[in-house]
This record gives structure tokens, sequence and C-alpha cells, in this order.
């Protein structure tokens, strides 16, 4: 693996396969009594938060904590887009204190890039989900959560599997990151969305689009809702959150026409009513909460192996 | 005031003869020339253009003495070959009244390195809403008669419809920033695919075609000339084409970066390569050379835009929009358009020179060299190869995409009225 995980395009097949396979070592800790490995025990791990997100901040901190790292939260809200410090100051300090791993979460798109690239810090960079850009280790806790679903018998992975991705595909780090790691995986990605929101040059990436979820939804293996924000629709992206929902919405009627062993995600935080109805939500198909669970594993297995800790976690490797 | 004979020259690249510069103009051409006391430059193996004029320079003074002032931008100018730069009305406070121009153009005569021809802002603080005391500005000591709120566009189409009538009464020209503002509304970078994959909000060649369109149909409507800014998309140079064959006033600038430069370098999400309007794709860096190449585009224009360090050392969305050019202009355009063959050392003194004196009415620049005529001149040497080295620029601010880079060409002199600002590849003080 490379030295910083900044987008999902940079993992090679053996490395996404290497994260999930360490992933599901250690995911077999959440189940002993004692949770935590002396792995990166010595090692600091800085998370440092220009933009509010709890979920995915005690998520990283739980997985660096298990792996018995020193923790440091940095909630630096305020960036220098608002005249907070600016991002080259809050790396240097960090680098003062000798960070190993600097996971960063920021509202601009290749902020994370910037900070590994700079010459700022010598630490390794995780991308925690950058603007409008990415969002790795989300990506490859959903590929985890569908391997673990439908990964099939003969090794093959996710190969051929569909993945149907739905909702604000320009606005969306989710969106990007899963559409590049899920096709080096081998699966087949359709992004559906009205129009508005598609990226410009949408048909350069490796994945089918469409605007109309009804004829994508009988062939998937895995629906992925994507959240949608309701200020879009002050910003013309569609008329109302209504016809949203009655056009993108995932509701019961639209879940009965799934395969059987499909199965729902959503990275959270989920508009129920809007993107995504309670029934749905709240359903056997739903992964939605066990991909939190995966989250804390996936994150574990990129820290163990980013910062190649000085013993085998479960086995792992540099 | 120091004579100069300058041996060898091969004016616009022509056969190599001598230029006797005195008393502020071209006393003689021939071979074989003599004067007592006169310094001697062996210009050898050197191309002469008449002097370089800007007409798209942010000078930065009044306001932002951090980035730039008007001595240390004109010493950059003078570096590049430049013997008149025209400054850029978006300062602090906005160059919207006489007294504001006149300062600038003041410091200017000041600091002697490059005549200051201030531009007038078209509208009261930039704001696009009432306009700025046009006549004032153009009857002050500056004399302004280029008239923009560059970095911001005049968008409300009555503001421009008057501006561009206005100016008609003192042969003023409006050089217009065309830049739709609500479809750039976060703009970062080029829209394209590169965009959607960065994350970076799309800044679409329409927004700028767009308005291109409606000032040539509006210029062309109230028979006024109309001047656009950093043109950049291969679909603004068909629209400029094509108005110029109606027979519309319209003329057009294209900037050096723009000629060299595309939108694949925000890959790095190094906002050294931030700028506005954004660098383009390959086949807009081809329309755009092919434009100026066939006179679509009359001239380039360095849209020189210094910024502090810590405007461009930060995340890209944070970083400030804008790129040096002053000192490495005439490299590039030797770079993309002569050594490609594109354009001759004649056709470089015609969009460097001749035609941006001509549309900024600006009298004593952009004159053929020719006895009589002012001495403003430039030594270029075109053989050398050099590497842009960031820190060596005149310019207070460090902000040059081509750090590091190798370029052909390096001015070796300028004279700026038979006196030398640069000698030897040197400011001469």
């Amino acid at each position: 693996m490379k030295r910083h995980l900044l987008s999902a395009g940079d993992l090679s097949r053996d490395d996404a396969e290497l994260v999930l396979a360490t992933a599901e070592e250690l995911r077999s800790l959440a189940d002993r009594p004692i949770k935590k490995l002396p792995a990166l025990r010595g090692r600091t791990v800085v998370n440092l938060f220009f933009e509010d997100s709890t979920r995915t901040r005690i998520s990283f901190e739980a997985a660096a904590k298990r792996l018995s790292a020193d923790v440091i939260n940095f909630s630096a809200k305020g960036s220098s887009l608002s005249k907070g410090e600016s991002l080259k100051d809050t790396a240097l300090t960090l680098e003062a204190m000798g960070a190993d791993a600097v996971v960063v979460r920021h509202g601009a798109s290749g902020a994370p890039h910037r900070l590994a690239h700079s010459g700022w810090v010598r630490s390794s960079v995780v991308n925690a989900g950058d603007g409008t850009h990415e969002h790795p280790t989300q990506a490859l806790l959903d590929a985890f959560t569908m391997w673990r679903h439908l990964a099939r018998a003969d090794g093959g992975g996710l190969d051929g599997r569909r993945v149907v991705i739905v909702g604000d595909v320009l606005h969306s780090r989710v969106a990007r990151s899963n559409a590049l790691l899920l096709r080096t995986l081998g699966a087949e990605v359709t992004l559906v969305a009205p129009p508005t929101l598609f990226p410009v040059g949408v048909e350069g990436w490796p994945v089918e689009t469409s605007y109309d979820l009804d004829a994508a939804l009988p062939k998937a293996d895995v629906v992925m809702m994507l959240r949608v924000q309701r200020e879009r629709m002050n910003a013309s992206f569609f008329p109302t959150a209504r016809e949203y929902s009655r056009r993108y919405g995932l509701d019961g009627r639209r879940m009965r026409a799934l395969q059987d062993h499909t199965i729902v995600m959503h990275p959270g935080p989920m508009v129920r009513g809007m993107e995504i109805t309670a029934d749905v939500a709240d359903s056997d198909r739903s992964v939605i909460v066990e991909q939190v669970t995966n989250g804390v594993a996936v994150r574990m297995a990129v820290l163990y192996l980013l910062l190649g800790g000085s013993q085998p976690a479960v086995g792992g490797e540099e | 005031m120091s004579t100069y004979l300058i041996r060898n020259v091969a004016v616009l690249g022509g056969e190599p003869t001598d230029l006797l510069l005195a008393d502020g103009v071209v006393r003689e051409i021939g071979t074989g020339l003599g004067a007592e006391g006169a310094e001697v430059v062996d210009a050898t193996g050197l191309v002469a253009l008449p002097g370089l004029v800007d007409l798209h320079t942010h000078l930065r003074e009044p306001g932002r003495e951090d980035a730039e002032t008007v001595e240390s931008g004109t010493r950059a100018a003078a570096l590049g070959g430049f013997t008149a730069v025209h400054a850029m009305a978006n300062t602090e406070p906005v160059a919207d009244t006489a007294g504001v121009v006149e300062q600038v153009w003041r410091l200017g005569r000041e600091a002697g390195y490059c005549d200051v021809y201030p531009v007038g802002a078209v509208t009261v603080g930039l704001q696009g809403e009432r306009l700025a005391e046009l006549g004032a500005m153009a009857d002050s000591a500056a004399r302004v008669r280029v008239f923009s709120d560059d970095g911001r566009c005049v968008s409300d189409a009555v503001v421009m419809r008057r501006a561009l009538e206005y100016v008609k009464a003192f042969d003023g020209v409006v050089a217009q920033h065309a830049q739709e503002p609500r479809l750039t509304e976060g703009a970062q970078m080029n829209e394209g695919e590169l965009s959607g994959r960065l994350g970076l909000t799309g800044w679409p060649a329409v927004a700028e075609e767009a308005v291109i369109a409606r000032d040539c149909l509006l210029a062309a409507h109230v028979g006024s000339r109309l001047h656009v800014c950093h043109v950049s998309t291969a679909g603004s140079v068909e629209i400029v084409r094509d108005a110029k064959r109606k027979g519309w006033d319209v003329t057009a600038e294209v900037c050096p970066h723009h000629l060299l430069l595309t939108d694949e370098l925000a890959a790095t999400y190094d906002p050294i390569y931030k700028v506005n309007p954004p660098l383009r794709s390959a086949a807009d860096v081809e329309a755009l050379r092919a434009g100026l190449a066939d006179g679509t585009i009359d001239i380039v224009a360095t849209d020189h835009a210094p910024h502090p360090r810590e405007d461009k050392d930060c995340e890209w969305a944070a970083a400030a929009f804008g790129m040096l050019g002053l000192e490495t202009a005439l490299s590039i355009v030797q770079e993309t358009m002569v050594d490609p063959g594109l354009l001759d050392w004649s056709g470089v003194a015609e969009r460097m020179s001749h035609a941006p004196a001509r549309i900024g009415r600006v009298a004593d620049h952009g004159r053929p060299i020719a006895v009589g005529e002012p001495a403003n001149v430039v030594l270029y040497d075109p053989s050398v190869r050099r590497t842009v080295d960031a820190s060596a620029s005149a310019s207070l601010s460090r902000n040059t995409p081509y750090a590091g880079r190798e370029l052909p060409g390096q001015v070796v002199a300028t004279f700026l009225r038979g006196t030398a600002t640069v000698i030897d590849g040197k400011l001469a003080r």
C-alpha cells in the first residue's frame, strides 16, 4: 500500500483485498471480551476534523484505540476558508507534536492531498472525507459489508456483482470513492440520479448511469442510497422534496422489486422520508447498522496497514 | 540621457543592423553606425522588438502592497520587456475616481520603470450597478481610455450597454471580464470530466461564451468598441471570429498561461495553478493558439496577478485566483507561438506592442522601430534557455506557475524613451 490513503483510486486490487481480509480478522475482535490489540502501541493518530462528523470521527477513534494507538482529536472547525487558523499552520502544529498518522476531514476537495504533498507533515495522511471529492474508508467499509454478504463462494469476491448507487452523485464523495473501489474489485456499478445531480463528464467514469431507478432495481445485488440535502431543491437541482422522493426514493413498493438476496445500504446520516422510507431502512434487507460496525474494523485495518504495526496485528503484513 | 549604439541587432528578426538611440528617440538605423560617447551594446544574435505593452496588469497598489506595488510590478514589467502596462482597477480603494487613477499614474511616473496607464472601473466599487465617473477619469491627468471591472463581470446587460455607449464620448473602450456570475458560483476550475472527478466546482466554458456573445451583440447594436479580456475557450474564439467577420469593432486578448497550461494541472490540487478564467483543455489551448495566429485574438495580455504566499499556501478552494505573468510572457509566446512557426517576430510585435497600444489609445508606445520614433525598444535573446526561479522575481509575490520549468528566451535590455530600464538582463538601477 502507498503511504497515504487519499483516494479509493490509490488502491490496487491486491491492496483493497488485503484491507478487507485484515478487516475480517480484526472484526472478530468485536466479539471478544477484550477488544484491544497492542499493534500500534506508542503510535499517535490525530483525528483532524475541519468539518463536524461525529460518526466518522468516533469510528476512527475507536479503531485507533482498539489498536492501542494514542489518539488526539483536533477539532479545527472553521478552516482558513472562514479565517481561522490555516491548514498549513494546523499541519505544522501536528508535525511538531509528532503524529504518525493524520486522519483528516475537510470541507475543501483535495485538502488531504495538499496535506500529504505539501511537505508540511511527514506522517501518513488518511482522507476521512474531503469536500465533494472522496471518502475512501467509507468505500472500503461499504465494500467490506457487501463482501461479507455477497462474496462468491469460488473466491471471486465481488466480481460481477451489480451495485446501484442512487442520489446526489454530483456532491457525493461516497459515490466517487465507491465507483472507483468497486470497479477495482470487479463489481458493476450503476449510478442513478436526476440529470442535474450527475457531474459533467460522468460518461468517462467506469460506471453505467441511469435516470430511471425502477429500471435499475430488479437486477441489483446491492442498492445504496445517498443522502440528499433538501437545500438542493432551492438551487433548482430538483423541483420539490416530494418529487425527488417519488422518482428517486426507495420505498416499500420499490423494495418489493428487489431480488431476495439484495441488500440495502446507506452511508448515513439518513433523511428518512426523503431518499429512503422508514420501513425500508428498518427492514431485514437493511445493513445500515452493520455498516457502522464494519467501519471500525475497516479503519483498524487501514491504520494498521498504513502504519505498518511493528508486530503482526492478527497476521497482517505491511 | 545616455546615447546607446546597439550593434548587429535583428529588428523584428530581420537582417542585422545597428540602432542609435539618442534623446529619447531612434536617431539612426543602418549598418556600420558610429556615435561618439555612445554606450555600445553588442546585440549579435538578439532580436529587437518595440517595447511591449500590457493591457492587463494587476499592480495591487493602493491597498495590497503586501502583494505588489507600482514600483515592484513595473520592475517586473521592465524585466519582461514591457515599456507600458495598464494597471487594473480592482485595488482597495477601487480605481473608480479621478483621484485614485491619478495616484496610480503618478506612482508609475515616480518609479520610472515603465509607463503606467491606469484602467478605470466601469462601475462604482466594481459593484456592477452604477457607472463610475468615467468622464472624470478620462479627463484626469491619467487620461484613462480603458475601463474594466476586471475580476468581476459587468453582468447587467443594461449597465453594460450604457457603459459601451458612454465611453464613445472620449474614445474609450470597455474591457469585459466575461463570466456569467450565476453559472460560476463557487467555481474552482474548468468544468469537465476532471472537475467531476476531483470534486471541484466547475467553471463552464458557456459562462464565458454567453457573456462574450451578448456583449458582441450589444457593441454592434450601439456601435461601440468592445475588448474581451482573457479569452480562454475554443468557443469564445469562434464567437469573436464571427463578430470580426461581421465587421464589429471587437478585440480580444489571450493570456500566456492559457496558451501553455491545461486543466490537468488541477489534479495536483496545488493552487499555484488556480486562475480565473481557469486553465482549460488541450483543445482550447490549440484553438487559442490558432486564434492568436490568425488575428482573431488581437493581443497577448499577461493578467499578471500577484498574491502573497499565504493566499496560495492553502487548500485549493481557499486560495486566491491568479498567477504572475510579466517576466515570463515573452518566453511563453516564443515557446507556444514562435518556435512552432505560428507567429514570426513582427507578429509578436503586433500582438504584444502595436495592437495593445492601439486598443488602449496609447500614442507613444507600440510604435514601429523607425527613425524619429520614441526609443521604446526591447532586445531579446531567443537562443538561450533558462529555468524559472520564483525567488529571483522582481515581483513582491512568488506565485509563478512556471517555477522550475525551462523556458526559451531572455530579455537582455529594455529601453524606455532611450533610457535603459534593463541592461544585461538585469534592472539598470
